[in-house]
């Protein structure tokens, strides 16, 4: 519970940060600490330097860009639930947001962090994907913008280059005829999904012009139900046609058997938050 | 004349038996200036931390101490070898085993103390367990306990082989510990031969840790001058360390002190001595310093003291009508490697054989076989009284499997079987004397205040809807307060305990005890009792436990022993006080002891109003005007040795909604009624309540340590271990009833366990019942939505994807 000896540094800007990413090998952004500290108490990690982001300014904020929300990198959980930004403009974030850890990791922990880490059980990576999200990321070649889709490749391995940093997250604002959805199940509070899965979803009238369904902790990583999306675009929706999406939400799991459950039941409550979180999507979407 | 109100009124201002006092000990807690063992810091204090054995079954084959040697800041690294010439490499057990101290050529768990290095501070102490290097001959794992006596079964205890004759039977396998039976068997088969109706139920009582806030950990400080050894740890029996101590390492009793501080929770988990305590004594004799050993979460969870574990098979027989005939119970515990139980030395299986509950069985049998397994030790009473929880839940499982056979609602039968109230003192058919009850009251009041029938019915509509509803029902009766020193000794120790009290000069006091609290608020009702007994505001009683230098000689607090033996000694000594201060105030008053009457807080001189004096009076003049040839002074000790254990019950019922999606259970209504006889402090009795069914429900839903077939323990953290906070926790209600215990000096029985131990078969009952209608007699626990959810499917009950 104790971890090995690391060198501390703090980084006065996004170019220092990269700089001192640079100048230190193996080091380790720190974030909110919330996934990483745990990891090196219990001595899976070993990074001799640490390299602290928290005091960067221009990391933290949430504002209004025309039709966009920029989200700093170093923006909290609690600041998520707290901003009226998103409340009124991006509820999907502020359910999800609510749903993660506990009070004191939703104060220090990071949507940045979040997103970037690399376990499966995270629930932004998911968000991200069912929001069509755009990431901007700084490296020591300058900015680029990455869609979130095709960013996450596998457990702790994603599209994140050396001695790059995650500078912002872009979202669409939530507009008429759009609905968000957002169900978990946990064993407890403090505890990452069973399952979960986020929903955004655009209706023409009755009709699903587009429909994302993204899955936490079913595989290695944040995926798309593709399949299911499939057997509800383009139609108006009804519980037949959820059930059918159901099961190829149940196909696209392949999750790791642990204490939370064997692949059977993980790809099941898959399925049954996929079914919620529709279901409440086109509620909102329907106004 | 009396007049009442003044009465009531210094009645009030004592704060004695009733009164629902506010906790003495809050103050300091919610300030944050409790004082835990960790927060003791001593001069020159040094750190012990363990390197563990990653290993469930393992030769070890070296060990090197170099690097770890060569880190500065490390002073030793001690291993068995080290620990050999001083015969402290291993140690007895509380059960009549021996345990490793540390890793003797073999690990029998994972995690199991291999060495320990004793660094500056906890940091370089951490790093340097990394760099011992042990090398590990892996061996056959043993994890299932069922397989531990079959012939081609690896062997652990090497130490052991050819040993037959084992503490308490004879052991017919090498990997087994005892036999211990109680009751008839042969009367009991042939009931079951001929009986209306046999049922038979197999059920496993998992294996789950008590897991309080606080971990395990102590410092210990020689002083080389003085040859004098002080000890704090987090004890629940700091008087019983003190002997075991002073046998182990020779120091006289008189020169060693055990101080338990403040405790941060025990639930049985600190009743153990562990190899962390032994390492950090003999770090300090040997260094000449103090040295600190603190255990983290993983470790508590990995290797300190583990409850239950019991694969138990309930049977009855019965009549038609439900009434039971017979009872047989057969038990398979798993002790891990070493048989470190805590329980009263005559009894292996703790007190398992009060497992005919509640219920009036003319016969039984209980057979017991204890074995080894790659598993860590333990096998304590988890906020219960020696194995109660266990007997609770055989008796309360089965009774119900008994009523879902006869189509006999679970009420019924219980009303039909229950122990009447004309028939108390009752004898069990295994042995005990259930001192006082009234069920059927009890029971009653708890259907009526939740208006069973009406639910029963809900219960039907919503079958009918194809929903998930189930009621629980538990009507248990615990055993606590061992106990009568005839048949309990830890030791040879008898299990009697203490209270010493004394009276200044101007009527305040301070009292001590041999038991120690550990969140029961002892600080609060040990004065609540006194100032009843002695007429003086508990406001003006301190209480001290735990410090042995201080404290007379106690077994401690666990099995909800304090109320009743400790609370009872407290009672006995304070009426010693009052005795002799009456003699005191006759003698101011000039009058035969025969003629004053004790009134509240004063001596009064019957019949003559007026002439009175107060306790604090007549505590004055004990110091400087007593009658002629008594000695001065005003205090007593009492060492309490209970005739009998206290018998305390309650009637739960718990009603659950299951969602068959998720398999996720919501507990709608938990009713919970206990009897405990008299009621001290109503408002800490209530705490206990909540305290004990939140820990019941973490039990039933959601707490096991799962291994795989390495021996690796699955779930060693809190992301894991189910430690329920107030999101989970359902509402609870309470009632009570009160049925004085005939042999307790205040009729008092003991509650803080009663809540655990009742609340647990009654969740099962609950969970259980929703699926009754489907030909479900049992599930196992924890009844997680994933294990609740696999029921719900492998019945085709959730919707089909
Ligand atoms: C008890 C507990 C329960 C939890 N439950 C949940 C849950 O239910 N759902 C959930 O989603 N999460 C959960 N978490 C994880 C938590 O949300 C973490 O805070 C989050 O995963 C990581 O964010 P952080 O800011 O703490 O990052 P850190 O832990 O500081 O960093 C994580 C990783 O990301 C890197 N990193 C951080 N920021 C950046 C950046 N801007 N650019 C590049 N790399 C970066 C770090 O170098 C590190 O490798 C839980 C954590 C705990 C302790």
């Amino acid at each position: 519970m104790i971890p090995a000896q690391f060198e501390y540094h703090k980084a006065t800007s996004i170019q220092d940060a990269i700089a001192q990413l640079g100048a230190h090998e193996e080091s380790k952004l720190l974030a909110g600490g919330h996934s990483l500290l745990p990891m090196m108490k219990l001595r899976f990690a070993e990074p001799p330097h640490l390299i602290d982001i928290n005091g960067i300014e221009e990391l933290r904020g949430i504002r209004l860009d025309g039709d966009t929300i920029c989200i700093g990198a170093m923006t909290t959980e609690n600041e998520l639930i707290q901003s009226e930004i998103l409340q009124q403009h991006c509820p999907l974030l502020v359910e999800a947001a609510r749903l993660v850890a506990d009070p004191q990791v939703r104060n220090r922990g990071t949507i940045g962090g979040d997103v970037v880490h690399g376990d499966p059980g995270n629930d932004h990576p998911a968000v991200m994907l069912a929001l069509d999200a755009t990431l901007v990321l700084h490296g020591p070649d300058g900015e680029r913008q990455t869609p979130a889709n095709g960013f996450f490749l596998g457990t702790y391995w994603n599209d994140l280059q050396e001695h790059e940093i995650l500078v912002e997250l872009r979202v669409p604002v939530i507009k008429k005829g759009v609905g968000h959805g957002y169900h978990k199940l946990k064993r407890k509070t403090g505890d990452y999904a069973v399952a979960a899965s986020p929903v955004v979803v655009e209706l023409d009238g009755d009709v699903c012009r587009d429909i994302r369904i993204a899955l936490t902790n079913v595989a290695p990583m944040a995926i798309r139900a593709e399949a299911a999306e499939a057997i509800l675009r383009g139609k108006a929706i009804d519980e037949a046609l959820i059930d059918q999406a159901a099961r190829e939400v149940v196909a696209a799991c392949e999750p790791a058997e642990d204490l939370r459950g064997d692949a059977l039941y993980k790809s099941n409550m898959a399925a049954e938050m996929a079914r919620r979180s529709i279901r409440a999507a086109l509620q909102q979407a329907r106004g | 004349m009396d007049n009442p109100t003044e009465q009531q009124d210094r009645e009030d201002t004592l704060k004695g038996v009733g009164c629902s006092r506010r906790r003495k000990e809050d103050a300091r807690f919610v300030q944050g200036t409790g004082r835990y063992t960790d927060d003791i810091k001593l001069p020159g204090m040094l750190f012990a931390d363990m390197v563990r054995s990653p290993y469930a079954h393992a030769r070890i084959k070296s060990i090197n101490k170099e690097k770890a040697l060569a880190l500065p800041g490390v002073h030793a690294v001690l291993t068995a070898d080290d620990l050999k010439p001083l015969n402290l490499h291993w140690m007895p057990t509380l059960a009549g085993d021996v345990q490793a101290v540390l890793a003797d050529e073999k690990v029998h768990f994972q995690y199991q103390e291999v060495a320990v290095v004793i660094a500056d501070d906890r940091y370089i102490a951490a790093d340097a367990t990394e760099l011992v290097e042990v090398e590990y001959e892996e061996l056959e794992v043993l994890v299932d306990p069922h397989r531990a006596m079959d012939a081609d079964a690896p062997i652990l205890r090497e130490d052991l082989v050819g040993k037959m004759d084992g503490a308490h039977s004879v052991r017919v396998h090498d990997n087994h510990i005892f036999n211990w039976q109680a009751g008839e068997k042969d009367a009991t088969d042939r009931v079951f031969e001929q009986a209306e109706v046999t049922v038979k139920q197999d059920m496993y009582y998992p294996r789950v840790h008590p897991c309080p806030m606080e971990t395990c950990g102590c410092v210990a400080s020689y002083d080389k001058i003085n040859e004098h050894l002080t000890v704090h740890l987090t004890s629940q029996a700091p008087h019983v360390v003190r002997t075991v101590v002073s046998m182990l390492s020779g120091i006289p009793e008189s020169r060693v002190r055990i101080v338990s501080p403040d405790i941060g929770g025990g639930f049985g988990n600190k009743v153990g001595i562990y190899p962390g305590y032994v390492v950090s004594i003999v770090a300090s004799i040997v260094l000449g310093v103090p040295v600190k050993w603190v255990e983290d979460r993983m470790e508590n969870i990995s290797t300190t003291a583990f409850a239950r574990d019991y694969h138990m098979t309930g049977e009855i027989a019965a009549d038609s009508e439900g009434r039971i005939k017979a009872l047989r119970v057969n038990v398979l515990a798993d002790h891990g490697a070493f048989d470190a139980c805590a329980d009263p030395s005559k009894f292996p299986a703790g007190l398992m054989h009060i497992c005919t509950g509640s219920y009036d069985i003319p016969v039984a049998h209980l057979n017991v076989d204890g074995v080894y397994t790659n598993k860590a030790p333990g096998g304590v009473a988890y906020r219960c009284s020696f194995r109660v929880t266990e007997a609770v839940y055989v008796i309360e499982r089965t009774i119900d499997v008994l009523a879902q056979k006869l189509g006999i609602d679970k009420a019924e039968i219980r009303r039909r079987n229950f122990v009447k109230v004309e028939q108390f003192p009752y004898k069990t058919c295994l042995g005990w004397e259930l001192d006082s009850g009234d069920y059927h009251t009890a029971l009653e009041k708890v259907l009526n205040a939740v208006d069973y029938e009406s639910l029963r019915r809900e219960q039907q509509e919503k079958r009918a809807q194809g929903e998930l509803m189930g009621i629980g029902l538990c009507t248990f009766t615990e055993i606590v307060g061992a106990g009568p020193s005839r048949n309990c000794d830890i030791l040879g120790v008898g299990m009697f305990d203490s209270a010493e009290i004394r009276v200044h000069p101007t009527g305040s006091i301070i009292a001590r005890m041999g038991t120690i609290t550990q969140g029961q608020g002892h600080q609060t009702t040990y004065a609540q009792i006194i100032a009843s007994e002695l007429g003086i505001s508990s406001d003006d009683i301190s209480i001290e436990e735990g410090d042995t230098d201080t404290a007379p000689y106690g077994l401690g607090t666990y099995g909800s022993r304090s109320t009743p033996v400790g609370g009872a000694a407290t009672a006995v000594a304070a009426r010693k006080i009052r005795a002799k201060a009456q003699k005191i105030a006759a003698h101011l008053l000039e009058v035969s002891e025969n003629d004053i009457e004790w009134d509240i807080d004063r001596f009064k001189v019957k019949g003559v109003p007026g002439q009175e004096k107060t306790m604090k009076e007549v505590a004055w003049a004990a110091y400087n005007n007593v009658p002629e040839g008594m000695e001065p002074g005003l205090e007593a000790v009492d060492y309490y040795d209970p005739p009998n254990f206290t018998y305390p019950f309650g009637i739960y019922l718990c009603v659950v909604d299951i969602d068959k999606s998720t398999g996720e259970t919501s507990v709608r209504r938990f009713y919970a009624l206990d009897d405990c006889g008299t009621r001290i402090n109503p408002m800490i009795i209530e705490g206990q309540i909540h305290g004990g069914l939140t820990e019941g429900f973490a039990v039933a839903m959601g707490q096991e340590m799962p291994f795989d077939e390495q021996g690796n323990l699955l779930g060693n953290t809190l992301m894991d271990y189910f430690v329920p906070t107030f999101v989970e926790t359902p509402h609870w209600e309470t009632d009570y009833t009160v049925t004085p215990s005939p042999h307790h000096p205040l009729g008092a029985k003991g509650v803080a366990e009663s809540p655990h131990v009742g609340s647990i078969p009654c969740f099962t009952s609950a969970i259980v019942d929703a699926f009754s209608h489907l030909d479900v007699t049992h599930m196992n626990m924890p009844h997680s939505a994933y294990r609740v959810w696999q029921k719900v499917h492998e019945l085709g009950l959730d919707s089909p994807v």
